[in-house]
């Protein structure tokens, strides 16, 4: 009796913020920067410029080549379109004291931030990595995507244009 | 009940403050079905009576979380019906197991139910959950976060842990009790705001408490446990260690000896952009803490001792993976990341991306406490152990190389060579059996036809005279980015010992993604091994059959 009433008051939740879904913020957590320190995701900002927030691993390859496929292009994006790019791992302990060597072993240009219990991952429910989210000016999702396949990057950086004003 | 909710919604809407629940309220959720049809397969000896009826598993769960500004709740439910093959039998079950509600603000954060929490690296507290093994660690109890100033952050949780659908009743496995404090000393000490060194520290403390009902021995009732932890960041220069203590807590994985326990782990790194560098080492010794002394598998685990060595990606290098020895354990590993830069000779026009890693992990030295004790035995001290002095017995050790070059517009290239020592006797109980010794290497390679048409193909060998000898696996895929994919793949297990059992693990698959959902259908067979993520591995058994995942996320 108890659960079906959880599970009709969140049924009826549901229903009534349908037309809300698409307005998502993201949800206060605080995570820890490459060196170790908090940060809340409450600083995730670009002054009104659209922002590209992708979860991944040390032990995702996928994820890798879009994060990759992403630094091929920052420069050009950046410059056409002021878009800043945040790059969230989700390697818990046993690989956090790797990750920073390995990025800049790589020579990634954005922003990349530790999530080593998975706080935030799981707030903005995600199930499989790579997941990327977008969004707009005002820190709103307005598209999500997983996975990764060779030049998904360019319907991406279309959807970060029309965001931008720029089409 | 049911009335209930609906009086309190005829007031909800029909209240203008009451709109603001709905007006500006948030949902999020996520969905996951993963379930496998199985069919008998005698080349893999899977009979109709090893299947045994269970002709269909099926792991499933919906987590949907309600924000109103400060305020947030949360659900998930969760059904195994039967479980997939490969998961813990305890596992079949539904209903509810995460049900949480929290406030927060600048200066306090509260949750009641369910939470995952992690002190520090987790030597002493980790709850987390992970799907794709069945494992939920969860605590059921209170959190409080406190962050007096800027700068510092201090933690408190009281509960009891998961342990698959068995509800805590009557003192039926442990209480949790724990309390955490990190200081960030730039942001507190005054003068220090922009000093070169970046300073943290941190320390905590644990306590279970399980009554004692052995008839044998007289088992500590409050078990405490607290680590201390330090990171200092310097320019291009990181450095983070924790040391962590437990006092002797005899248990069903140390064989119930009352050694206390210890664990380091440290690391440091120096990078630069186009650089990396790190080293980390680690020790433990007896430092197994369960909120139930008397389980023995994967569950009720109050701490977390990472495995310190690489996650491999690709299926025959990930075939053998390390698993931490909560007994003792004492490891390094290396990594080096460099990029070569565009306009060299080796570089070319994009660069091209170098990794080495390497790392070792050997038993730690066990002396027996006098003359006439073996090591290890139950009841006693167990054994004395030199801190410093690493056993000559390797549980495991891998040496990798990776090179990743783009080519040109067209073609991507991933090479890998690994070398591995697996001590298969240690790490997956196969007593007696000699450690695998394997070459391995991997070519991944991509070409694009079009901005979003694409072929990636993978080769790659296993190389060993022990276990089940010499592996060859290729895979196709053709994906049309970023809706479709197709993929066949095949593992052939070419040099088994024993020739009827040299079987191919063929795979047929494809998905279709549609922004954040994933339908995939996979039929074929899968081999047999183990399958690990974040530190913890699951042994799968060799199954046959169609598998269909869908994921969504709202």
């Amino acid at each position: 009796m108890m659960r079906k009433s959880i599970f009709s008051l969140f049924a009826l939740l549901l229903f009534f913020n349908l037309s809300l879904l698409a307005q998502s913020d993201i949800p206060q957590v605080t995570i820890k920067t490459l060196e170790g320190k908090p940060f809340s995701t409450s600083e995730i900002t670009n002054d009104g410029k659209p922002v590209i927030l992708s979860f991944w691993a040390l032990w995702c390859k996928p994820c890798q080549k879009e994060l990759d496929a992403f630094n091929e292009n920052y420069a050009d994006w950046q410059e056409e379109t002021g878009v800043k790019i945040y790059a969230v791992s989700i390697d818990d302990s046993r690989s956090t004291a790797r990750v920073m060597p390995m990025v800049n072993g790589k020579a990634w240009e954005f922003e990349v931030l530790l999530d080593p219990n998975s706080d935030l991952k799981r707030a903005m429910n995600v199930n499989m990595i790579p997941h990327t989210f977008l969004l707009d000016g005002e820190g709103k999702i307005v598209s999500q995507h997983t996975a990764y396949f060779e030049g998904a990057e360019f319907e991406l950086y279309e959807k970060v244009k029309k965001i931008a004003g720029i089409e | 009940m049911r009335k209930f909710w609906i009086v309190f919604f005829l007031i909800a809407f029909t209240t203008a403050e009451a709109q603001d629940f709905i007006d500006k309220a948030q949902i999020n959720g996520s969905f996951q079905i993963d379930g496998q049809f199985y069919r008998p397969d005698d080349a893999l000896g899977i009979t109709d009576s090893i299947i045994g009826g269970r002709k269909m598993g099926l792991n499933g769960y919906g987590n949907i979380t309600y924000t109103l500004g400060k305020f947030s709740a949360g659900m998930r439910y969760e059904a195994f019906l039967t479980p997939l093959a490969g998961f813990d039998p305890l596992q079949e079950g539904n209903g509810f197991p995460y049900l949480w509600a929290s406030y927060q603000n600048d200066f306090v954060g509260v949750t009641v139910g369910n939470f995952y929490e992690q002190f520090g690296n987790g030597l002493i507290l980790r709850s987390y959950e992970e799907w794709t093994l069945g494992y939920d660690n969860s605590i059921n109890g209170m959190r409080v976060i406190l962050r007096p100033s800027a700068g510092i952050t201090i933690k408190g949780v009281y509960g009891t842990q998961r342990y698959f659908w068995q509800k805590y009743e009557n003192g039926n496995r442990g209480i949790v009790r724990g309390l955490d404090a990190e200081v960030d000393l730039n942001q507190t000490i005054k003068g220090w705001e922009s000093a070169a060194v970046r300073v943290l520290v941190g320390a905590s403390g644990v306590s279970k408490y399980q009554k004692d009902n052995d008839p044998l021995y007289n088992l500590p009732e409050n078990v405490g446990a607290w680590a201390g932890r330090l990171n200092l960041s310097a320019g291009k220069f990181n450095f983070a260690t924790e040391y962590a203590y437990k006092i002797n807590d005899p248990s069903a994985i140390n064989n119930f000896i009352y050694h206390e326990g210890q664990a380091v782990l440290s690391s440091l790194s120096y990078s630069q952009p186009g650089l990396g560098v790190v080293l980390q080492l680690k020790r433990v010794d007896n430092f197994s803490f369960k909120s139930d002394r008397r389980v023995n598998g994967n569950a009720v685990d109050i701490n977390f001792i990472p495995p310190i060595n690489r996650t491999h990606s690709y299926s025959l290098a990930a075939r053998y993976p390390y698993a931490t020895q909560p007994n003792g354990e004492m490891g390094l590993q290396f990594q080096l990341n460099y990029k070569i830069p565009k306009g060299t000779a080796l570089g070319g026009k994009y660069g091209t991306g170098i990794a080495v890693n390497f790392s070792q992990v050997n038993d730690i030295v066990r002396n027996p406490i006098n003359d006439t004790t073996l090591v290890n035995t139950s009841g006693t001290l167990g054994y004395t152990s030199d801190f410093f002095k690493v056993s000559d017995s390797v549980f495991f050790r891998d040496f990798n190389i990776e090179i990743e070059k783009k080519i040109n517009n067209k073609w991507k290239a991933v090479i890998q060579y690994m070398n591995l020592h697996y001590d298969i006797a240690t790490i997956e109980g196969h007593a007696g059996e000699p450690a695998v010794k394997a070459h391995i290497g991997v070519i991944d390679l991509t070409h694009k036809f079009t901005s979003r048409k694409s072929l990636r193909m993978e080769l790659q060998g296993l190389f060993t005279e022990q276990d089940e000898g010499d592996w060859a696996a290729a895979m196709l895929e053709y994906a049309i980015a970023p809706r479709w994919f197709f993929n066949v793949a095949d593992q052939y297990n070419y040099g088994h010992p024993d020739a009827d059992k040299r079987n191919h693990y063929y795979t047929v698959s494809m998905g279709y993604l549609k922004e954040s959902t994933r339908v995939a259908l996979t039929y074929g067979r899968q081999s047999e091994g183990v399958v690990c993520v974040g530190g913890v591995c699951r042994q799968v058994p060799a199954s046959s059959g169609l598998t269909i995942t869908i994921s969504t996320n709202f």
